[in-house]
């Protein structure tokens, strides 16, 4: 039984993992201190494309879900990805990797920001740099479009979906909650019943 | 400021957190007006300006986002009396917002691997994967444009969208984009 789910979740082939629960707690940690403004950009580089530990449909698929459930979305993946491969103690070094480096410097940032807040230099480098952010969070979301090619919807679909969601909440600043309540609703259903006529 | 909280106080920062927890669906700054509420109006255990700082701190030091919630925690322990309360109001307030979702997290993860063949958890998974693209492109357009649209914000906007352009099309490190950012932002260039 072991080895048949073995095999089976050996089957996408070229797909690779973490060595050890410290190789990913390191992993987290790296990735966690290059993420500025949100470490998702980051996530999604070096988990898919660097590490490629996820496919692009696996990442979009688990960021769902990170998204859906409540918590902070990167931790909740950090669960997810540290489970499957080594259980709880994965899922402890996925968000201890994320959290422990950075929270010991957002204190130290906490200590001294007190004294430099008023300077027009650093005001304008934090400017600058929530500028590229804005940038790292928008080319994720164009390159992980790139998996909805082989959704079940079809392409028009997809994109009515993402496009009412985008502005939603983009433009029109709506609650998150009712968003995801009507959007995800519909999206689920079309998807459960495309589905269910395939699977017939 | 200088205020003075009792055991009881310290037991209702850490379940207040604990009940925000389970409503942080999307992130916990979804979260944020109300701790605002709790912390600043209703309690004054933290000031406006204070409450403003813990989240422009955190989003402008590497890691989750997330870390706004401990920095909050930090200066309401400050507040009480220097740094042996800082730490507990932070273990209080970032352990009181993660451990609830994480528990659900990680339940909720092994069912849905065990279910995964299941056409509701197939349907659940790629239902939502257009809508949460959705979401990313609207949080970059939030990022960029912030609550106003004036055209002499113009050299930020161009900034952003190099940025996307080079993240999208080219393997260059995101920390050299950062440091070109916080260069050109330091000499008053954008």
């Amino acid at each position: 039984m072991s080895s048949l789910s073995a095999a089976i979740e050996a089957a996408p082939g070229d797909r690779a993992r973490p060595q050890s629960v410290s190789d990913l707690f390191v992993s987290f940690t790296f990735l966690a201190l290059q993420g500025f403004g949100g470490v998702l950009a980051v996530v999604q580089r070096e988990l898919v494309e660097k590490k490629r530990w996820m496919t692009r449909e696996e990442f979009v698929e688990d960021w769902a879900v990170a998204q859906i459930l409540p918590g902070p979305n990167v931790v909740n993946l950090a669960i997810m990805f540290g489970e499957r491969n080594f259980g709880w103690r994965g899922a402890a070094a996925g968000v201890l990797g994320l959290m422990l480096v950075p929270l010991l410097l957002v204190i130290c940032l906490a200590l001294v920001y007190t004294h430099y807040a008023a300077n027009p230099h650093v005001a304008g480098a934090l400017r600058g740099m929530g500028a590229i952010a804005a940038g790292l969070v928008t080319a994720t979301g164009i390159k992980l479009a790139t998996a909805l090619r082989r959704h079940p919807l079809g392409v028009p679909m997809v994109v009515a979906l993402a496009f009412a969601s985008f502005a939603s909440v983009g433009l029109a600043k709506l609650p998150l909650v009712y968003v995801l309540a009507v959007l995800g609703t519909l999206g689920c259903v079309l998807s459960y019943r495309k589905l269910a006529q395939r699977d017939a | 400021m200088s205020i003075v909280l009792t055991t009881g106080d310290w037991l209702a920062l850490f379940t207040h957190y604990l009940v925000l927890s389970l409503l942080t669906v999307g992130g916990a700054i979804s979260a944020a007006p109300d701790m605002h509420r709790f912390l600043v109006d209703e309690h004054a255990w933290l000031s406006d300006p204070q409450f403003s700082a813990s989240i422009a701190i955190a989003q402008s030091s590497p890691g989750p986002n997330v870390l706004f919630v401990a920095l909050m925690g930090w200066n309401v322990g400050q507040n009480a009396g220097g740094l042996g309360p800082a730490f507990l109001g932070m273990s209080l307030t970032l352990g009181g917002i993660m451990l609830p979702s994480a528990v659900l997290t990680y339940f909720a993860t092994r069912w849905g691997h065990e279910n995964r063949e299941r056409r509701t958890v197939r349907a659940f998974k790629q239902g939502m994967s257009p809508i949460v693209i959705g979401l990313l492109l609207a949080t970059g357009w939030i990022l960029a444009t912030g609550n106003r649209y004036s055209f002499d914000r113009w050299p930020l906007w161009l900034l952003t969208a190099v940025a996307t352009l080079l993240v999208w099309r080219t393997r260059v490190h995101l920390l050299w984009l950062l440091a070109a950012g916080a260069l050109l932002g330091w000499f008053g260039l954008v």
